[in-house]
């Protein structure tokens, strides 16, 4: 009961927050003196990159085999989006704060600007605050609830919380371009094992130009003491953002882990291109937890974030699993399926997720599943929401190899149309290789049920907040699925994400 | 409380008039009857009340405590006080019984300018106004009626009028579909929120429920409009003699 209690304080709680708020309220911009590398991309801008993160030689040589391979490819095009022609030579690819040029030895140190913004944006930068206040919250043991924060601004990490109690438990949390110089067997071990560089393009430009990111690694038999979390902001202008994620739990460990990002309002679009690695082995669990809110774009379609995303995660090993749930309710365009490499035998992965495209969004989401170990396990639950003139597209590959023996998979995917003018797609993809396994697939579409609308607002409800309760309950399941902090933070995205979108 | 003048209604999308003069006044604190035929119009006037989508009014009025009510959104009609027990309540997949009441609650107080309710204050409201309608916690955790029977689903109509303390109740058809047991709890529910301030307008095809709840008025609606009004003897006269005599009294068939 108490937990039932919870929950709901959590949904009113959305509901408030939509009373009290306008559309995008992350679109403000934090005046603060940068330091740009010059425009565009070439093998001294690699270079750059790497000096200015006093890379190891290693790292640089990885970066320019990337490079130039990149050099030679060319953009997919198999997505159902309509790609606006990217620039590659009018962006800048490295921008840092002057203050952090000078790297701050601990959060006392960094630029009060800096805090201020993480503060607006309600991510605690310091460690005796905990995560938006909940409902009941006094029920819970504040210890559990609190989380660590790795704080990404435009290409450089600010700063990252709890290390030293995560350091207690043997849990290694920091930013990427740390751990290239603290722990570099690690990072060498592992990056580009699960995204190799030739992977596709935008893994490919990743691999050439990632400035930051974070970096978590479990220790075998460890249970990461709190939650672990990201929190990506890009501010400048005409910038890129190219973070690099690589997570490795080892055997018998266990992480949650949780990504949140957010841009200012823009009229000129930005790209955002990240690769998140995640190893799981033997007996270990990763949960992946993502909110993304990038700038959309305006209600005509301008501006907004470009966000080509790879992540996957490889169970390596027997018995890893890992849990992907995502709410994707910015970016102009978003190009993004988190994948499992289900390798070791029984273990299992699953995917959550709801994309809301509104307006002139295009999304182009889902998961690839890809069975290799015996009786293997997986779970997609997808949950699409088109409002305006958005489309919205869920595409998943469901793999089972022949050494897959009986192995498994389900798949939900289930979409809401709001208006007449949006669409919604779905592409599975299914290859069985053997003839023990299962795949079973359901897939419905529906509109807003004009009934559950009059029914909320007969007993009071207003137009565009019964849109939101009815839509949050058609995304249930997967909200349910989220850490309670994003389920409030992604409910009350839900609804502002379709402000505007009935009436 | 509520006054229904020369109520005329036809569907937006078809030529189909469904009701044709409506008459009908509710005073503050009184109970009043609705009984007649299938087809009478009977839960049409209940949805234009309301505010649904669909129909057309094209002659009349409705007021609410001298307001005019037909101007209204659907959720300023439920604020100025308005409620509607549905004759078929609407399933709301994965979004939970206590959501939802909290947030109509508070959007009413909201509305009305009042404070809004605390967790615990909604809490202790909802459990024990649950209580007597027999509602149990996995009733109020559960989406919105969705899997409940017919009985919980007009339980949970009673729960949801109990809390939001409107002042004009229209209650349609809440007994059909009910044993005798669902429906002597629904009758105590209502029973219980009779106040000299509160009005209620109870749609029945059944003179059973009206033994529970007793009517000062009955009226008799067909094809559109009010044929006869009278005391809790005419509802008797219904239950014994059927339609048939008052319809042809006003040159109208049972078949109609
Ligand atoms: N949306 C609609 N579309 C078509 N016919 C309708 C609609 N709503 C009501 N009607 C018709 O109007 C008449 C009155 O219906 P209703 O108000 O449900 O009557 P009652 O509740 O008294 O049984 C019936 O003939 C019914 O078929
Ligand atoms: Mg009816």
């Amino acid at each position: 009961m108490q937990d039932a209690d919870i929950r709901e304080g959590v949904d009113r709680e959305t509901v408030e927050t939509v009373q009290n708020m306008g559309s995008y309220k992350y679109g403000w911009e934090t005046e603060i003196e940068m330091e740009y590398a010059p425009k565009g991309i070439s093998e001294e801008i690699v270079r750059l990159i790497s000096k200015k993160n006093d890379e190891p030689e290693w790292m640089l040589d990885w970066r320019l085999q990337a490079y130039a391979r990149w050099v030679g490819m060319t953009e997919p095009d198999w997505a159902l989006l309509d790609l606006p022609k990217i620039d590659y030579q009018d962006l800048y690819y490295y921008a840092r704060p002057k203050s952090m040029v000078e790297k701050p030895k601990s959060l006392d140190e960094v630029d009060p600007k800096l805090l201020a913004t993480y503060e607006k944006l309600g991510i605690p930068l310091k460690e005796q605050m905990i995560l938006a206040g909940v409902e009941g919250a006094e029920n819970i043991n504040l210890e559990e609830r609190q989380v660590a924060v790795d704080a990404v601004f435009d290409s450089v990490s600010v700063g990252t919380t709890f290390k030293a109690k995560l350091a207690e438990a043997g849990v290694i949390f920091c930013s990427i371009s740390e751990a290239i110089k603290e722990h570099p067997e690690l990072v060498q071990k592992y990056l580009g094992s699960v995204v190799p560089q030739t992977d596709n393009y935008f893994a490919t430009l990743n691999s050439a130009v990632f400035s930051d990111g974070s970096f978590v690694y479990v220790p075998p038999g460890t249970r990461c003491p709190m939650e672990l979390s990201t929190y990506f902001r890009i501010n400048a202008e005409n910038t890129g953002q190219f973070e690099r994620t690589l997570i490795i739990c080892d055997r018998g460990a266990y992480v949650s882990y949780l990504e949140g990002c957010t841009a200012p309002k823009r009229d000129t679009a930005q790209l955002h291109a990240a690769v998140v690695e995640i190893v799981v082995l033997e007996d270990a669990e990763v949960k992946y937890s993502t909110v993304q809110n990038w700038f959309p774009g305006d209600e005509e379609g301008k501006g907004g974030i470009y966000n080509f995303v790879t992540k996957r995660a490889d169970c390596r090993e027997a018995r890893a699993k890992v849990m992907w749930t995502q709410v994707e309710t910015g970016s102009a365009i978003t190009w993004k399926y988190p994948s499992c490499i289900l390798r070791g035998d029984e273990s299992s992965g699953e995917f959550y997720s709801i994309a809301i495209a509104n307006n002139f969004q295009q999304a182009d989401t889902g998961t690839k599943m890809v069975h290799l170990g015996k009786n293997t396990r997986s779970r997609i639950v997808s949950k699409g929401i088109s409002a305006g003139q958005a489309q919205n597209t869920y595409r998943g590959l469901v793999s089972m190899h022949p050494r897959a023996k009986n192995s498994r998979n389900y798949t939900q995917c289930d979409s809401l149309l709001i208006g007449d003018k949006c669409g919604a797609h779905t592409v599975p993809y299914i290859e069985v290789k053997n003839n023990s396994s299962r795949v079973e697939h359901e897939a419905t579409t529906s509109k807003v049920d004009d009934d559950q609308l009059f029914y909320c607002r007969a007993r009071g409800v207003g137009e565009e907040e019964a849109v939101a309760l009815v839509v949050n309950g058609f995304c249930r399941d997967v909200l349910q699925a989220l850490p309670m902090e994003f389920a409030m933070e992604a409910q009350s995205l839900v609804a502002i994400s379709l402000e505007g979108s009935v009436g | 409380m509520l006054e229904i003048k020369n109520l005329h209604v036809k569907l937006q999308d078809e030529d189909k008039v469904i009701l044709k003069g409506m008459n009908l006044t509710v005073e503050t604190g009184k109970v009043h009857a609705i009984m007649g035929p299938n087809g009478s119009g009977k839960s049409t006037m209940s949805y234009v009340l309301s505010g649904r989508d669909g129909y057309e009014v094209t002659e009349g009025s409705a007021t609410l405590g001298g307001k005019e009510l037909l101007d209204m959104e659907p959720e300023e009609r439920a604020a100025a006080g308005l409620f509607l027990a549905f004759q078929y309540p609407v399933e709301i997949p994965g979004v939970g019984n206590m959501t939802f009441l909290r947030t109509a609650l508070n959007a009413q107080r909201k509305a009305r300018g009042e404070e809004e309710l605390s967790a615990g204050e909604f809490l202790k409201l909802v459990r024990e106004k649950a209580k007597t309608l027999k509602i149990d916690a996995d009733m109020l955790k559960r989406p919105v009626n969705v899997g409940f029977s017919g009985g919980e689903k007009k339980r949970n109509e009673i729960l949801q009028m109990a809390m939001l303390e409107p002042k004009m109740c229209i209650l349609d058809e809440t007994d059909s579909g009910l044993d005798v047991d669902a429906m002597r709890l629904v009758a105590d529910g209502v029973n219980a929120l009779r106040a000299p301030d509160r009005s209620f307008l109870v749609i029945t095809h059944y003179q059973r429920l009206l033994d529970h709840i007793k009517p000062d008025v009955v009226h008799i609606m067909a094809d559109g409009r009010i044929l006869q009004t009278g005391g809790p003897e005419l509802a008797l006269e219904v239950e014994n003699n059927g339609y048939a005599e008052i319809l042809a009294a006003h040159g109208l068939t049972e078949a109609k």
